[in-house]
């Protein structure tokens, strides 16, 4: 079995983000960048299914700017084979997004792809739907566990109500949460050999794929900001001001 | 142009959800009508069709949609899609699990998670975990729109009379099949949803110390939440998890126990109404978005609280 895992480079998500003062978007210059969290747990997963024999191949793929390739060669230093990078510059939308990654699915035949259920800096959670839709494969989205069956996977997935069990055919596309395992660091031999792993670039444009905006983002800005605050002095004086000023309890 | 909402139910009575969601597509325009997919629906549709601002009930209603399954629910969706301007839904684990396969197929870039309605084609939505928030124009013919429940009212759910239509089902899928669902039997309320929520920090030293926080959450009918230090350092499971990468909140009354405030938990909750902050040291960051800090020691501070509130003779639920 061969799995393809999609990563994205995004903000670190330990970095306060500061809107830019002319309203066109976030900092992102000299600012830590990292793997998308549950990005790593996709790889994670992989890797121990791998580990566990019942894969053979991880294949990574990334789509973004020169730099996005530091996403793959950490996938590549915890476990992954071979890299791919699609050169794309700007924003690119998730429906752009899955088209890339069909196209590269048509010519990789992978039996599974993984990803990260939401990035944490668009907020979509919208790409691996869409590559399931592209596809017309089955979609577990939000999976917090995973059990490989001979043509199936049996997912279990985290929804507002609890917890949901399906079972969905091979190929399918499954988007990770971050309560389906404990991303491994790499270790520094193993960063070096991800050194001498094969990536592959390819441009977007090659591809065949329209990656146009089609939203257009008018502008960001700060979120309101919060009041000041009072300090209290007691719990008494805490308790009143709840019951009778705020009138929250 | 009309929209058409795609209701949660689970086919007996509507999710609460939809109904916020029907507030913002009423937004969008007056003409919303609502698809009801599910088995033996007859009630469902009733009781949405008793909404003042739905227009038109379409019923589709088959065995086969007895679960909810996106592979099912997506190819009924797809054609009855083809006499609207706006698709929309709420974006909870349904609405983010089902509407991007719909938009795809539409060819559609979708707008998710909306915060608010700025004109049929604009909306607000947050990005960065809240830290931004975003303007944007769909550009595409037909549009694709998840709603954040939290930041719209419920709509009225009685003074309508709605016409109901049936509609025809579709093949079911072959590729998925539902196998059980396990809803978390609990008296507390949902972290997402609840009215109020309490959180312990690393400041609470030790899981056990968490019994401090329930205690409080039993009286005061709250969910109980978790900064992610507290997760890491075993103290409780990360279902818990407020932050950017556990779960978003936006309660009445968000209290903060030993908590300091880090950038990604501050992401998770400070849109709440009302944010208390319990911490003793007095430069935590979390006193920056909190609008009653009280500056004390946890440990003196929670059963004190839980005294205090013992007294109160009447506390909302």
């Amino acid at each position: 079995m061969k799995i393809l895992v999609a990563v994205k480079r995004v903000i670190d998500y330990n970095v306060q983000v500061r809107v830019k003062e002319d309203g066109t978007g976030v900092v992102t210059d000299n600012v830590k960048m990292s793997t998308n969290p549950p990005d790593d747990n996709a790889i994670e997963e992989a890797v121990k299914i791998k580990e566990s024999g019942k894969a053979k191949e991880i294949v990574a793929v990334t789509i973004g700017e020169e730099k996005a390739q530091e996403t793959v060669r950490k996938a590549l230093a915890v476990g992954a084979d071979r890299g791919i990078h699609v050169k794309v510059d700007g924003i690119i939308e998730p429906l752009a997004v899955s088209k890339v990654l069909q196209k590269i699915i048509e010519k990789e035949n992978p039996d599974l792809v993984f990803m990260g259920k939401q990035a944490i800096d668009d907020d979509c959670n919208q790409t691996g739907q869409m590559l399931a839709a592209l596809l017309n494969w089955p979609q577990a989205t939000f999976a917090s566990k995973i059990e490989v069956k001979d043509k199936s996977l049996e997912v279990t997935r985290e929804v507002d109500e609890g917890l949901e069990t399906i079972e969905i055919n091979i190929p399918a596309v499954v988007t990770c949460d971050l309560r389906l395992n404990e991303p491994r660091y790499a270790s520094l031999p193993n960063i070096m050999k991800a050194k001498k792993k094969p990536l592959e670039q390819i441009n977007a444009s090659d591809l065949g794929v329209d990656t146009k905006q089609r939203i257009e983002q008018i502008k960001v800005e700060e979120p309101p900001k919060r009041k000041a605050g009072i300090k209290v002095s007691s719990v008494a004086e805490l308790v009143q001001k709840l019951k009778n000023e705020a009138k929250v309890i | 142009m009309s929209v058409l909402l795609i209701a949660e139910h689970n086919n007996k009575e509507i999710r609460p959800f939809t109904l916020n969601a029907i507030t913002a597509a009423s937004q969008i325009d007056q003409d919303l009508h609502v698809l009801v997919i599910g088995k033996s629906i007859d009630a469902v549709c009733k009781s949405v069709s008793e909404i003042p601002n739905v227009k038109k009930v379409i019923q589709i209603d088959n065995d086969i949609y007895e679960n909810y399954l996106a592979e099912n629910f997506t190819p009924v969706i797809v054609k009855q899609a083809e006499n609207y301007s706006h698709i929309v839904c709420s974006a909870n684990t349904f609405g983010k699990n089902l509407m991007p396969r719909v938009a795809a197929l539409l060819d559609t870039s979708q707008v998710s998670d909306i915060i608010k309605v700025i004109s049929p084609d604009t909306f607000l939505r947050p990005i960065y975990a809240g830290n931004a928030f975003a303007t944007v124009k769909s550009n595409d013919n037909k549009k694709c729109v998840t709603i954040r429940p939290t930041s719209f009212d419920p709509a009225q759910t009685s003074g309508g009379s709605a016409e109901i239509i049936k509609a025809d089902s579709a093949e079911a899928s072959t590729l998925t099949k539902f196998i059980k669902r396990e809803e978390i039997k609990s008296d507390r309320p949902e972290l997402g949803t609840a009215r109020i929520v309490i959180s312990g920090g690393r400041g609470m030293a030790s899981g056990d110390n968490f019994k401090l926080i329930t205690a409080i959450a039993d009286k005061l009918n709250a969910a109980i939440g978790a900064s992610r230090a507290a997760v890491d350092a075993g103290y409780i499971t990360n279902d818990h998890q407020v932050g950017q990468t556990g779960k978003v909140v936006v309660p009445d009354l968000y209290i903060a126990v030993g908590i300091s405030g880090a950038i990604q938990h501050l992401a998770g909750m400070k849109e709440s109404k009302i944010i208390v902050a319990i911490n003793k040291d007095g430069e935590a960051p979390i006193f920056s978005v909190a609008d009653y800090g009280l500056e004390a020691d946890l440990f003196e501070a929670l059963p004190q609280f839980l005294e205090e509130l013992n007294k109160l003779n009447t506390i909302q639920k």
